[in-house]
């Protein structure tokens, strides 16, 4: 029972990492780059729930959806301002802008907000539920937070594949030349991903600071990074793969520092995903390239 | 004046090749790609001296088979062997060392280095020093450095390239770029050598100076060449033996002119007569 | 003597001959103003930092510059070369007096331990391409840092004892912690110089130098301006590879214990993800493939943020908008063709000047 209860908190944890995975692996699809600063459009999503709820005492909800805002438009705007005129240019110029954006971000929240650790409003009582006679104790938190991430997850397939703007985005991320050719405006939709895995990070935000309660300006560092991680563990570029790799990463930390060691977790996370990678060289649902010859 | 002899196993090969090892001979070659076959039973025998030609519509498979021949593809099915040697289960790398090099359809130059680091390259092997006499640049370094330097310009002048041994090689013109892969792949001192296309891109003189140069190579170096084109005028002009592929499969083998008389090849190339109309 | 002296200003070894000049004027006018004026202490603490910074982004460039492999994880590197030397040094201390043999056998040792962790890793990490790579090493960054913060390593008169995980190390009076798990190393005598520092670079120069132009270098380039050729004359791209792995790890190693034995106290967490990304900030922004321009990068944007310090909370504000400044202007297409233009135009003045000047 004890194993079927770090399973599912590790499903918990595993479905914000998902959640966060989703804007990589969005953006790597579509611009083939990898978003350094959207960790820190988490921390700023963290910030501004937070002064919504204590400062404007605004209602959760109302909160929440100011958050997706600001962190949808903050997207675009990093996307418009500092990704776009790189777009021809090498991928390495690209990951040290991103690399900047991101610093950017930090020092700006350190600057507004102050370095100290600041304590995120209890939004729902941390209450729990028991099952088969109480051997069995699970948060209501983890399980919203499971809930959200495959309710999210069943959105943006239906997005993807249904919707015209999904299918653009999918058109882009094979050929961005001929899906311009076929009419698709290329910018619009590459700020259109931003804005999505931006809104997402909003989400993912405010699932963190329930789960952590205290949250600072590198709130979004180690997750940024873990989630990244778990993008390249189910195959960068993938949705669903992003969905297992985020669900796959969260419940290997939780069983590693339950049954293995607390102090090695990461360690042992990270050596997981060198063997999967080895295994599968581009993740678990990732496609493999062919270079033509 | 090319004349083949049949083996016993139903392959042609030069009269004059015939008592030689042959340089290439491949047994029921063939690959599939997820379930549908890109090359299937590919037969040839080459002498160690003959220009041959592979050609037929495109998408016919003929990169596919020097992909299978060099081992950038790895075959389903079927043996190669090179001089004699086995190399159906080598790498890449190891296939050259056997003695295969070749160009690209796609020019594949290593683009930002010099014309002769380009050629330096692919004498690498032939070099004999370790990192550290790199690194403390013993005698050892400078007298092998200016062998390969020697050499690698020799090789240039051959080529009328000496000139041009520092520009970089990605500003070379086009026709220098393709002659320069070629220099390259000879720099490996190969006993068979396979074009892709050499002749795509080039206007009618360029070719022709291609054909003389093509020869001019076997004569020199006294190797097999296999070129794939779509030029008739230079397959027919200088290979001795001809395959032609359609759907991955040989449908014609022979000397140039058992080629052109073929109605199968005819048909391959120009569709069925009944079809036109 | 005269053979010798053209070929150093020769064309094509200028750049090299100006990397010289660049770290040997660096390290004269360091000394000169130390001796004279006199410098900030601030500024002398800067000295072996930036010594190390600089080894660690040239041996970066070799591998994501020269190869053309985006690592991550480079202070992984500099994190085993630190606390090897860390421990070499607090183990040979009661034996050997002379403290610049010590830093000496520290530094080699550093190197031979990165380098024999960069061969391991290049095993697993050479099997992938592209981001994969890039995130296997970032991966190994982390994991050895997770190691190294669960390790703990006295000595006292009867020897090391070792423990992980657990502080269970127990020392007789007189002994001496050498690593305590994330607190790292706390007690180390400081035996690092600037002029270690600059000996060290030099020899970095010499290795990336001499190597680069060898078969080894060019392999290396033909590996990584196109694969397949490359396999296709027969060249073994992950041996080919694999060599400017180890030695990049290796002089990392070296740097990071120089730098490792320039603090009293060093923890693990120093060595993360951050520093990897600062020291490729340094190698991108110099030009990849570039040498002097990795050092001067190296120079002007470590010193940046200690030069804005007097705008206290705002210096790694601006330092990150100066970057991404940066990275906009250099890749500007049309800023580019200008200037591109501009240079061309100057080149072609400039030997219509020297002919006259000879007439």
């Amino acid at each position: 029972m004890a194993f079927l209860s770090y399973l599912i908190n590790g499903m918990g944890l595993g479905s914000v990492y998902a959640i966060i995975a989703l804007g990589y692996t969005m953006v790597y699809g579509i611009a083939k780059m990898l978003n350094f600063a959207h960790g820190d459009v988490i921390m700023i999503g963290a910030y501004t729930a937070f002064y919504c709820l204590t400062l404007f005492k605004m209602s959760t909800f109302a909160s929440i959806i100011i958050a997706i805002i600001v962190c949808t438009v903050l997207g675009i705007l990093i996307e418009r301002l500092a990704y776009k005129p790189l777009r021809k240019s090498s991928s390495l110029s690209v990951l040290i802008t991103a690399i900047g954006v991101s610093y950017f971000l930090q020092n700006l929240a350190q600057i507004l907000f102050g370095t100290d650790p600041k304590v995120f409003p209890e939004l729902m009582k941390n209450s729990t539920f028991s099952l088969f006679d109480g051997q069995l104790t699970l948060s209501y938190k983890t399980l919203l937070t499971i809930i959200v991430c495959i309710l999210i997850m069943i959105a943006l397939t239906i997005f993807v594949n249904r919707t015209k703007t999904g299918k653009a985005m999918r058109a882009c991320s094979q050929d961005k030349e001929a899906a311009q050719l076929m009419g698709i405006n290329v910018d619009n939709t590459i700020s259109i991903t931003f804005a999505l895995g931006s809104g997402l990070a909003a989400i993912a935000s405010v699932l963190l600071c329930m789960t952590y309660s205290t949250f600072n300006p590198t709130l979004g560092s180690m997750p940024g990074i873990k989630a990244f991680t778990a993008a390249v563990f189910g195959g960068i570029g993938s949705i669903p793969g992003a969905f297992v790799g985020g669900l796959l990463l969260g419940i290997i930390e939780t069983l590693t520092k339950a049954y293995l060691s607390t102090q090695l977790s990461d360690a042992i996370v990270f050596m997981v995903l060198i063997v999967v990678l080895l295994i599968k060289p581009s993740g678990l649902l990732g496609k493999k390239i062919h270079e033509k010859v | 004046m090319t004349k083949l002899v049949q083996y016993p196993s139903g392959a042609y090969v030069l009269e004059r090749d015939a008592y030689s090892t042959p340089v290439l001979e491949t047994y029921h070659l063939g690959i599939d790609f997820g379930g549908l076959s890109a090359v299937n039973n590919f037969n040839i025998i080459v002498g160690p001296t003959e220009i041959s030609g592979l050609i037929g519509p495109n998408g016919a498979g003929k990169t596919t088979v020097f992909n299978l021949l060099t081992k950038v593809y790895q075959p389903s099915k079927g043996t190669i062997l090179v001089n004699g040697h086995d190399t159906s289960k080598m790498s890449t790398v190891d296939v050259n060392k056997a003695g295969v090099a070749r160009t690209f359809q796609n020019i594949r130059l290593f683009d930002k280095m010099s014309v002769i680091d380009n050629v330096k390259v692919a004498m690498n092997n032939s070099m004999n020093y370790n990192p550290l006499h790199a690194i403390f640049r013993t005698p050892k370094y400078y007298k092998e450095e200016k062998r390969i330097h020697q050499k690698a310009l020799e090789l240039l002048d051959i080529f009328n390239m000496s000139d041009l041994a520092e520009t970089t090689a990605g500003s070379l013109p086009y026709g220098a770029q393709r002659r320069l892969e070629i220099i390259r792949a000879l720099a490996t001192k190969p006993l068979l050598l396979l074009l892709d296309e050499p002749a795509a891109g080039m206007n009618p003189n360029e070719t022709k100076e291609l054909m003389e140069t093509i020869r001019g190579i076997r004569d020199k170096f006294n190797i097999a060449i296999i070129l794939i084109e779509h030029d008739m005028s230079l397959v027919m002009n200088i290979c001795e033996g001809i395959a032609v592929l359609n759907y991955g499969r040989i449908i014609a083998k022979g000397t140039p002119k058992d080629i052109q008389n073929n109605p199968v090849v005819i048909e391959a190339y120009l569709g069925k007569p009944d079809q036109e109309d | 003597m005269e053979k010798t002296i053209r070929k150093i200003f020769d064309k094509k070894h200028i750049s090299r001959t100006i990397s010289y000049l660049v770290v040997i004027g660096g390290f004269v006018a360091v000394q000169l103003l130390m001796n004279t004026v006199g410098i900030k202490s601030l500024f002398r603490s800067l000295l072996v930092p930036t010594c190390c910074y600089i080894v660690a982004a040239l041996s970066l460039n070799l591998v994501v510059g020269v190869s053309g492999e985006l690592s991550l994880g480079h202070a992984g590197f500099m994190s085993v070369g630190a606390f090897t030397g860390i421990i070499i040094c607090g183990v040979l201390e009661p034996y050997l007096a002379l403290n610049w043999l010590r830093l000496l056998i520290a530094i080699i040792l550093g190197g031979v331990a990165a380098a024999i962790v960069g061969l391991l890793i290049s095993i697993p990490v050479l099997k992938l391409q592209g981001d994969y790579l890039a995130i296997v090493t970032l991966a190994f960054c982390q994991i050895i840092k997770s190691l190294l913060n669960n390790i703990y390593l006295g000595i006292d008169s009867n020897g090391l004892h070792f423990s992980f995980i657990e502080n269970r190390v127990s020392l007789i009076p007189g002994g001496k912690m050498l690593l305590s798990g994330p607190m790292g190393a706390t007690a180390t005598t400081r035996l690092a110089t600037f002029t270690a520092g600059f000996l060290l670079i030099l020899l970095s120069l010499l290795i990336i130098y001499n190597l680069t132009y060898s078969r080894y270098g060019r392999t290396i380039m033909a590996a990584r301006d196109n694969r397949i050729a490359a396999e296709s004359v027969g060249i073994h791209i992950r041996n080919t590879k694999m060599l400017a792995f180890v030695i990049s790890a290796c002089l990392a190693g070296m740097s990071g214990a120089l730098f490792g034995l320039n603090y009293s106290t060093l923890q693990p967490a120093k060595f993360d993800f951050n520093l990897s990304i600062l020291i490729l900030v340094y190698v991108v922004l110099g030009g990849l493939g570039n040498i002097t321009g990795t050092i001067i990068a190296t120079l002007i944007l470590y010193a940046l943020p200690e030069l804005l310090r007097g705008l206290q909370d705002y210096r790694m504000l601006i330092y990150s908008i100066i970057l991404i400044v940066i990275m906009l202007i250099t890749n500007n297409r049309k800023l580019k063709d200008k200037t591109d233009a501009l240079i061309a135009d100057i080149k072609a003045r400039l030997p219509k000047k020297g002919s006259a000047a000879h007439d």
